[in-house]
């Protein structure tokens, strides 16, 4: 498995492949094959569900240890979502909150040796950040109509400069679902491929590997807080949009 | 000029980009560090809003860095 040189058998970019562990028909068209993809989700949602249902199993009053962290879990969303929405935010909790743990989960897990990060496939952000796009444009003209597209158009804008700033906005608006997905992706992805570019170095260099070894310690600690990071941006961004479909600025 | 040459070369163009992100990295610590230097009870909740400051900053860097790859492999 370790390649003394270098670029012989395994390039960075492996990890990222997706292989398939239990093979399905076809439905439509489209390969459903279970994937370590899929594992990694479905070990994520068992741990997010196992973890909460358990927590709370007892319903004291005055927290255990184990509620604790349960209902700190919940307090941190609930907060967040207080301080950027307001209280109308309340309904949007579960998704706010099945957002973050399972986003977060995703990106812990693939910490983990010989595992696989399933975020770090845009086409898993993609679809995150497009649900979440879609839902709040849903959410905007549900609670406002028509007068939804008064957003595009700040207020006290004077009328000459309104034809160059209202396709900005939009173009703007329109980005939104890319950036989510994107900062999430490449996050995740440039943060794995220099683990394993430098792990590399460290497999290469013998003896003096324990330079590059050292790097490695640092760089897996600075992994785990950008998957935490990430995480909460992720959080903190959906509800700010739907504080912009809510309240129009 | 060869296929494989001109991706090198837009490949390191692209990450030029990053310039921006680091300026915009310094100036976020920078008016971190000011604001708590000013007003040291305020360090928790300045705190939240910098590592978020820092995630969206860093978002700019990476958008640079998926270009470059999609010249270099796309």
């Amino acid at each position: 498995m370790a390649q003394p040189h270098g670029e012989g058998g395994h390039s960075p970019l492996q990890q990222f492949e997706v292989k398939t562990l239990i093979d399905l028909p076809s439905v439509g068209g489209m390969d459903v094959s279970f994937t370590n993809s899929s594992l990694m989700m479905v070990i994520a949602l068992a741990l997010i569900t196992g973890f909460m249902t358990l927590a709370m199993r007892e319903r004291s009053l005055v927290p255990g240890r184990l509620q604790m962290v349960a209902e700190s879990a919940y307090e941190f969303i609930a907060n967040l979502i207080r301080d950027t929405v307001g209280s109308e935010g309340r309904p949007y909790f579960p998704l706010v909150f099945s957002l973050f743990t399972f986003v977060l989960m995703g990106n812990l897990l693939g910490m983990l040796p010989y595992s696989f990060t399933f975020t770090s496939h845009i086409i898993v952000t993609f679809a995150l950040a497009i649900a979440v796009f879609i839902g709040v444009t849903i959410l905007g003209f549900v609670k406002h109509g028509m007068h939804f597209f008064t957003f595009f158009a700040p207020a006290g804008t004077p009328p000459l400069l309104l034809p160059l700033l209202v396709p900005i906005e939009i173009l703007s608006y329109l980005s939104r679902p890319v950036s989510l997905s994107v900062r999430l992706f490449a996050n995740m992805l440039a943060g794995h491929t220099l683990l394993k570019v430098i792990a590399g170095f460290v497999a290469l260099m013998g003896a003096a590997g324990v330079l590059p070894l050292a790097l490695l310690v640092a760089l897996n600690g600075l992994e785990i807080l950008i998957a935490l990071l990430q995480a909460y941006v992720f959080a903190i961004l959906t509800c700010l949009y739907i504080n912009d479909a809510l309240h129009l600025h | 000029m060869e296929m494989e040459a001109a991706k090198y070369i837009g490949a390191g163009l692209a990450m030029i980009g990053m310039i921006g992100s680091g300026i915009g990295m310094g100036n976020v610590f920078s008016s971190f560090i000011l604001g708590v230097s000013r007003n040291p009870a305020a360090r928790g909740e300045v705190f939240t809003m910098t590592m978020l400051g820092f995630a969206l900053v860093e978002a700019i860097a990476l958008f640079a860095l998926v270009i470059a790859l999609l010249i270099l492999f796309g």
